[in-house]
C-alpha cells in the first residue's frame, strides 16, 4: 500500500523572482496593508513555536521607541535541522528582503542576521550577496542595512532573548519574559527577531499575496514548511511540503518500508512510534515542528536516540535555571540507571515526573522542551529502556 | 605575549571597545590563535574595561571559543544521533588512529585537535566534521583519510 | 500616582502598584513565597525556580520574583502542582550539593538547608550528583573561601561583585552541567581583584563562600597561659552582633558584648573606637596638612582630595582599579591597624608585658579585615599587629560555644586604657560616620568653636543615597588657619564600591572637585560589611544605622580630640598627630595590584 507523494511546494527556492522587484512593490504598500496580507495568510512562526508573524511585527510596530531592530535568527541548531543553512545558501536575498519589509513594517533602520558558528563558511558568501542587497537599496532609496553577527557554538542562542544576550556580548542565557521582545529585546529596544524561513515567507507572501499561502495546510497550519529529512531514509534531504499531512503520509514517501518511529522536531520536538503514525498530523494541531524529521527504522534503539538527546541538553542547557540544568543530568543518570539495572524500572516513572516540572518550571523553552522527546520516547518505548 | 597585546588592539580597533565587540574580539583571537589564552583575556578585560572573570565567564559559555591551547586544525565531529547513525564512531576512530590522539587532545606537533560537537546541521549527509570552519559530509573511512592526509601536508 | 493593579492571590483580592511583582504582591498578603536566588539588594535573576507559581490561563508556573503582576491575574501559590514542582526543583539542588551538613560552617544558617527541611525531603530521590564532579575549593585567601560543592548556582554572589562592587571578580562560566561560579581562569580568590569584602558571604544562601574563620586559633590563645590575649570590637559590631544570638536588628549591645568577651576568657577588652578617634586627630590634622601645603605653600604635589583609608576592601579596590591615585588615599592606617601596632608598642609598655607573648584579637564587621591584618606593611610593632580578625558572625558563634545566654548578660565597660570611645568613634560604622567625626574634629581645631550643626549632627553627609556630597564653610578662624578663612571644604561620602567607582570617575575626569572624600567598601559603611550577620538588607542596615548615632547621641564625649586617652596618648607617647612615632606605628603605605 502505497500513497501518492506528498505535495512539494516550490515557493522558498524558487529562483524565478526578483527580489529588488518584490522590496520595490512592497515598499508601494501601506504598512496596514502589508499586515493584514501576513496576517490573512496565517503565516505563523517557522522556527517551532509558532506565533503568528504579523502579530509580533504588528505589536513591535506600535512600540513608540524610535529605535527598533529587526533580528533574522539563524542560529539553526535544533539535531536534525539543516534547512536554514540551504535557504540562507540558496536564496539570501529573499531572506535580507524579508528582513527590510519587516522594517518598513516596524520602523527600523537595522537588522543583524545572527549566524551560528557552525555556518561560519557561508560568510563570505553571504557579505558578498549583502553588498548587492545594501546597493539594491541604495538604489531603492531605502535607508536600511543588515549586519551579520556570529555565534559561536552555542545551541540556546536560538532561544531569542539569549540571542540578544550573546549579540550583546554576554553569556546567552535566556532573560524572564515579560517583557517580550516585541516590547524589549536587543539592547532593550522593540526588537521583531524571526526565523530564516519565516522572513522568506513572508517575502514570499509580499510578491504572491495571501491566497497563494492560505490555500496550502490546513486551518491551525497554513502554507508549506521546509522539511529537513534525515536517519534511515533514501531520500534524506531538504523538502519542501504542504502542511497537513500525516506521519504515516510522511513515512510512506520517506520511509525505508521499516520504520519505527520518527522524531518530529529534533531533540525538543516529540517521538511519534508507529502505532500513533496514523493519528499524528505533523503540524501546530498535532506535532509541531521546526522543520527536523528523523526516521528511524527498527534497527534502532531508541534508547540510544534518548540517551543521544539527553547528551546533547545536558551539554546545551545555559546551566542557570535549576529545573534544566540539574534536571537533564538526572534524566540522563536516571535512565543509565534504569538501564543498568541499578534503579528499579519504576524509577522511570520518578523521572517522567520530574520531566513533568521541567516542562512548567524551566525558565525557557530549551528547558521546558526537554520533557517532549522524554516523555514520548520512554513511554512509547519502555521495554528499550529497561531491556 | 608582545604579539597578543598587539592583535587584541588591533581587534579592539577594529570592533570596537563596548561590551558587544568582546565576542567578535574572541573570535578573532580564534581564528588568529585557535584558543584564547589568559594573557589574551587580560588583553581583552583591558580593552574594554570589563573584569577578566567576565571575559572568562563568556568565553567559555561558547563551545567554539576554546580556552584551552589547541592544534593548528580543530576537526570537531558531529555527535548528534544522525551522525552517529552514519558510523561517526568508526570514523572518530579512524581520526584517533591517524593522529595517535583521542577525543579532546591535541598533537604533540600543535597541529591538530580532535573534538565531538553538537549537531553541525548536516544530518542528511552524516556524518559530518569540520575542520576549522570547513564542513566535511558524507564522510568515509576513505574520505577522512584523504582529508587528514592533505591537512597533514599543509 | 503609579496606576494600580487589581489580582487575586490564593483567592485573596489585593490591588498593588504596577510593576509589583507575584512575590511582591503575595508579601503584601502575608503570603510567603520560597526564594533562593532573589535577593532584596540585587537585581532579579529567576534562575532558582524554587518561588514558581500556578497563574490562570498559564501553561507553566512562573517565577513570582520575575514575574510582573497584571490586571485581573489570579495566582495559586500552595497547590499540589506548585508544591510538586518546589520540591523537585528543591531535590535537584540538593543532588548537585555537598550536603554533608552537620559540617558545614553554614549548618543551622543556610537557606537551601531550610528549605529543604520545610519541605521534609527526608530522602534524596534523585541521583547523588556530587561524585561525579569535580568541584574545587578554594581555601587559599586569608578572608573568604570558596567551596563549589556547596554552590547551588543562585548567583547572588555574581551580581553582588558586579552590581553592589562593580568588581566582578567572580562571574558565571561555562554552561550546561558545567556551569559554575568561578573567578577568572578559576584562579585562587587571593590571586584575582577580589577586594576581600565578604558582600558575596553575606549573601551566599549556602556554604558556598563563607569567611574564613579563626575560632580554634583564637581559643588556642585564650587558652595558651603564657599569652596575654587582648581584644579589640570594631564599632558597627555592637550594633549587629546581638542578630545572631537571637535579638532584634538595631539592638545594641555594647554592655553585653564586653561582658560576654570577659567571660570568653580575653584578658584585656579594649575597643576599637579608641583609635578610630586617634585615626581622626591624624587624619584630620593630615588633610589639614595637604590642604596648607596645597593653599598656602601652592605645592603642586600634594593630592587632593584625600581619601580616607579605614576600609581595606576600598584600599584593595583603589590598589587594583585606580592605582594612580594612591597619593591621595590618607596614609593612616585603619583603625583595627592602629589598634594592633599600639597593642604591641604602647600598651605593652604601659602594661609591662612581653609584646612576643601578647596576642592581638580584633572583632570585627569585615572579611577584608582578615586580609588587612595579613598584609606585610601591618607588622611595625616589629610582631604581626593584629594577630587573629574574626567576624562578628564569628564572635557569636565563640559565645555560643561558650554556653553563655547573652541576652541575660549583664552590661559592663571596656578595660581600660585603649579602651576609651567618644560618640564619634561609633559612627564610624555608619556610611558618612568617619566624614563627620572628621569634621567635627577639623572644625573645631580650626575655628576653635563646634561644628555649626544642630547639636554636632552633621545631616547632610548621613543617609543612604549612595553618593552624598556636602561643603562646610570654615569661617572664624584661629590664627595658625587663617589660611583657611572663608573656604569651603567640599566633600564626599561614597559607600558600596559601585558608587566608589562613581565617584573616582567623576574625580579621574574633572567632573568633580572634592577635598576630602570618605569611602567604605560595603553599602551602609562597616554596619553592611561583610562579617556582619547574615541576612542583610536596606531594612536591616537602616537599623543598625539609626542604633549607631543613637549610641552616639547617647554619649558624654562625641568628638575624638576629646577623648581623654586620646589626650593621653599624646602626651606621654606620640608627642603630636603625625609626629615621628605616629609615622613609624600609625601610617602606611600601598601598593600597585593588576586592574584584569
Amino acid at each position: 500500500m502505497s500513497y501518492s507523494n506528498l505535495k512539494r511546494v516550490d515557493l522558498i527556492f524558487d529562483q524565478d523572482c526578483n527580489p529588488k522587484e518584490i522590496i520595490k512593490n512592497t515598499f508601494a504598500k501601506t504598512n496596514d496593508q502589508i499586515v493584514n496580507e501576513l496576517l490573512e495568510s496565517g503565516l505563523k512562526g517557522r522556527g517551532g513555536a509558532g506565533f503568528p508573524t504579523a502579530l509580533k511585527w504588528k505589536y513591535t510596530a506600535e512600540q513608540p521607541d524610535p529605535d527598533k531592530y529587526i533580528i533574522c535568527n539563524a542560529d539553526e541548531g535544533e539535531p536534525g535541522t539543516f534547512k536554514d543553512r540551504e535557504i540562507l545558501f540558496k536564496v539570501p536575498q529573499k531572506v535580507f528582503g524579508g528582513m527590510v519589509v519587516c522594517a518598513k513594517v516596524i520602523g527600523a533602520r537595522e537588522g543583524f542576521l545572527y549566524l551560528r558558528g557552525e555556518y561560519r563558511f557561508l560568510l563570505p558568501e553571504l557579505e558578498s550577496q549583502l553588498a548587492k542587497f545594501h546597493a539594491d537599496l541604495k538604489d531603492l532609496k531605502i535607508d536600511f542595512n543588515i549586519k551579520i553577527v556570529m555565534g559561536s557554538g552555542a545551541y540556546i542562542c536560538g532561544e531569542e532573548s539569549a540571542l540578544f544576550e550573546s549579540m550583546e556580548g554576554h553569556r546567552g542565557e535566556p532573560r524572564n519574559k515579560p517583557p517580550y521582545p516585541t516590547i524589549s529585546g536587543f539592547r532593550s529596544k522593540p526588537t521583531v527577531i524571526n526565523n530564516v524561513e519565516t522572513l522568506v515567507y513572508a517575502f514570499m507572501i509580499c510578491m504572491h499575496g495571501a491566497r497563494k499561502f492560505k490555500d496550502l495546510g490546513t486551518a491551525d497550519s497554513r502554507g508549506s514548511k521546509v522539511f529537513s529529512i534525515s536517519g534511515d531514509t533514501p531520500k534524506a534531504g531538504i523538502y519542501e511540503l504542504e502542511l497537513g499531512m500525516t506521519v504515516e503520509q510522511f513515512v510512506d514517501d520517506f520511509g525505508d518500508g521499516d520504520t519505527k518511529a520518527v522524531q518530529v522536531g529534533g531533540a525538543s520536538g516529540f517521538c511519534v512510534p508507529r502505532k500513533k503514525f496514523k493519528e499524528t498530523i505533523i503540524g501546530f494541531e498535532g506535532v509541531p515542528t521546526g522543520g527536523s524529521m528523523m526516521i528511524f527504522n527498527s534497527s534502532r534503539s531508541m534508547y540510544n536516540v534518548l540517551h543521544n538527546y539527553l547528551e546533547f541538553f545536558e551539554e546545551e542547557s545555559c546551566g542557570q535555571c535549576t529545573p534544566c540544568r540539574v534536571g537533564c543530568q538526572q534524566l540522563i543518570k536516571g535512565i543509565e540507571a534504569v538501564k543498568k539495572g541499578q534503579r528499579h524500572a519504576n524509577y522511570l516513572e520518578h523521572l517522567q515526573k520530574l520531566a513533568q516540572t521541567m516542562k512548567i518550571t524551566a525558565k525557557c523553552g530549551l528547558g521546558q522542551s526537554v520533557a517532549n522527546s522524554f516523555f514520548s520516547i520512554v513511554e512509547n518505548f519502555k521495554e528499550e529502556m529497561i531491556y | 605575549m608582545p604579539e597578543i597585546k598587539e592583535l587584541v588592539k588591533n581587534l579592539a580597533g577594529k570592533h570596537g571597545r563596548t561590551r558587544e565587540s568582546l565576542i567578535p574580539i574572541l573570535q578573532g583571537v580564534i581564528h588568529e590563535e585557535r584558543y584564547i589564552s589568559d594573557e589574551a583575556m587580560t588583553e581583552i578585560a583591558r580593552e574594554l574595561d570589563i573584569s577578566a572573570a567576565q571575559v572568562y565567564g563568556t568565553a567559555t559559555f561558547y563551545s567554539f571559543l576554546d580556552t584551552q591551547p589547541r592544534g593548528k586544525y580543530v576537526i570537531r565531529v558531529c555527535r548528534t544521533i544522525s551522525c552517529a547513525m552514519k558510523g561517526k564512531n568508526l570514523l572518530t576512530q579512524e581520526i584517533e588512529d591517524m593522529l595517535k590522539i583521542k577525543i579532546g587532545e591535541t598533537t604533540q606537533n600543535k597541529k591538530f585537535s580532535l573534538l565531538e560537537t553538537n549537531c553541525l546541521g548536516w544530518c542528511h549527509k552524516g556524518p559530518a566534521m569540520l575542520v576549522n570552519d570547513d564542513a566535511y559530509t558524507d564522510l568515509t573511512s576513505e574520505k577522512v583519510r584523504e582529508i587528514i592526509s592533505d591537512y597533514m601536508k599543509k | 500616582m503609579s496606576k494600580k493593579i487589581n489580582l487575586k492571590i490564593d483567592g485573596i483580592s489585593v490591588t498593588v502598584d504596577e510593576g509589583t511583582t507575584i512575590l511582591q504582591a503575595a508579601k503584601q498578603l502575608n503570603i510567603h513565597i520560597p526564594t533562593l536566588c532573589y535577593h532584596d539588594d540585587l537585581c532579579i535573576a529567576g534562575n532558582c525556580r524554587v518561588c514558581v507559581v500556578e497563574m490562570k490561563g498559564s501553561r507553566t508556573l512562573p517565577a513570582s520574583c520575575a514575574m510582573p503582576t497584571s490586571e485581573g491575574m489570579e495566582i495559586m501559590t500552595n497547590t499540589l502542582k506548585v508544591r510538586t514542582a518546589r520540591k523537585h526543583i528543591i531535590d535537584l539542588l540538593l543532588s548537585e550539593h555537598n550536603a554533608k551538613c552537620t559540617t558545614c560552617y553554614k549548618n543551622g544558617k543556610c537557606e537551601l538547608q531550610e528549605l529543604a527541611s520545610e519541605s521534609k525531603i527526608s530522602t534524596e530521590s534523585f541521583i547523588d550528583l556530587v561524585p561525579h564532579k569535580n568541584y574545587q575549593m578554594d581555601a587559599y585567601s586569608p578572608s573568604i573561601i570558596k567551596d563549589d560543592s556547596k554552590c547551588i548556582r543562585c548567583q547572588r554572589c555574581v551580581r553582588t561583585c558586579e552590581e553592589l562592587q562593580h568588581v566582578s571578580a567572580l562571574s558565571v562560566a561555562y554552561k550546561g552541567d558545567k556551569m559554575k561560579i568561578s573567578t577568572f581562569f578559576e584562579n585562587p580568590m587571593f590571586e584575582v581583584v577580589c577586594t576581600n569584602c565578604g558582600q558575596c558571604v553575606n549573601r551566599c544562601p549556602t556554604g558556598a563562600l563563607v569567611e574564613r574563620n579563626y575560632l580554634d586559633e583564637v581559643w588556642a590563645a585564650i587558652y595558651n597561659p603564657d599569652k596575654h590575649v587582648v581584644v579589640q570590637t570594631a564599632p558597627a559590631v555592637r550594633v549587629a552582633l546581638g542578630e545572631d544570638l537571637g535579638l532584634e536588628s538595631g539592638s545594641i549591645v555594647t554592655g553585653k558584648m564586653v561582658t560576654a568577651l570577659r567571660r570568653l576568657g580575653f584578658d584585656s577588652v579594649l575597643d576599637t573606637d579608641f583609635t578610630a578617634d586617634l585615626t581622626i586627630m591624624e587624619e584630620g590634622f593630615e588633610l589639614l596638612t595637604r590642604l596648607k601645603k596645597a593653599l598656602v605653600d601652592k605645592d603642586s604635589s600634594v593630592k587632593l582630595p584625600m581619601a580616607t583609608s579605614c576600609s581595606p576592601g576600598w584600599i584593595k579596590f583603589i590598589e587594583h582599579t585606580y592605582p594612580e591615585y594612591l597619593g591621595n588615599l590618607s596614609t593612616c592606617k585603619s583603625p583595627q591597624q592602629m589598634f594592633g601596632a599600639l597593642a604591641k608598642t604602647y600598651y605593652a609598655q604601659k602594661r609591662n608585658i612581653d609584646p612576643s607573648k601578647i596576642v592581638s584579637i580584633s572583632i570585627m564587621p569585615c572579611t577584608a579585615k582578615k586580609f588587612e591584618a595579613d598584609r606585610p606593611e601591618m607588622r611595625s610593632s616589629g610582631y604581626k599587629d593584629v594577630d587573629f580578625v574574626l567576624t562578628t558572625r564569628e564572635l557569636a558563634i565563640m559565645i555560643k560555644q561558650a554556653g553563655l545566654d547573652f541576652s541575660a548578660l549583664e552590661e559592663s565597660h571596656y578595660d581600660s586604657f585603649m579602651g576609651a570611645s567618644t560618640g564619634a568613634a561609633v559612627i564610624f560604622g555608619a556610611t558618612g560616620g568617619v566624614m563627620e567625626a572628621a569634621l567635627r574634629t577639623a572644625y573645631e581645631v580650626v575655628t576653635g568653636r563646634e561644628v555649626p550643626f544642630n547639636g554636632l549632627n552633621i545631616t547632610p553627609v548621613r543617609g543612604m543615597d549612595g553618593v552624598r556630597e556636602a561643603s562646610v564653610k570654615i569661617e572664624g578662624t584661629t590664627a595658625d588657619w587663617k589660611f583657611l578663612e572663608g573656604a569651603e571644604l567640599k566633600c564626599v561620602v561614597a559607600h558600596g564600591l559601585t558608587n566608589a567607582k562613581k565617584v573616582m570617575d567623576n574625580v579621574r575626569d574633572g567632573k568633580a572637585s572634592y577635598h576630602f572624600m570618605e569611602i567604605m567598601a560595603c553599602p551602609g559603611g562597616c554596619i553592611g560589611g561583610g562579617g556582619q550577620p547574615i541576612p542583610t538588607n536596606a531594612e536591616i542596615r537602616r537599623k543598625r544605622t539609626e542604633a549607631i548615632f543613637a549610641e552616639d547621641s547617647g554619649m558624654k564625649i562625641r568628638k575624638s580630640h576629646e577623648n581623654p586617652e586620646v589626650i593621653a596618648i599624646y602626651k606621654e607617647f606620640l608627642e603630636k598627630p603625625l609626629g615621628h612615632k605616629s609615622h613609624e606605628l600609625l601610617h602606611t603605605h600601598y601598593k600597585e595590584r593588576a586592574r584584569h
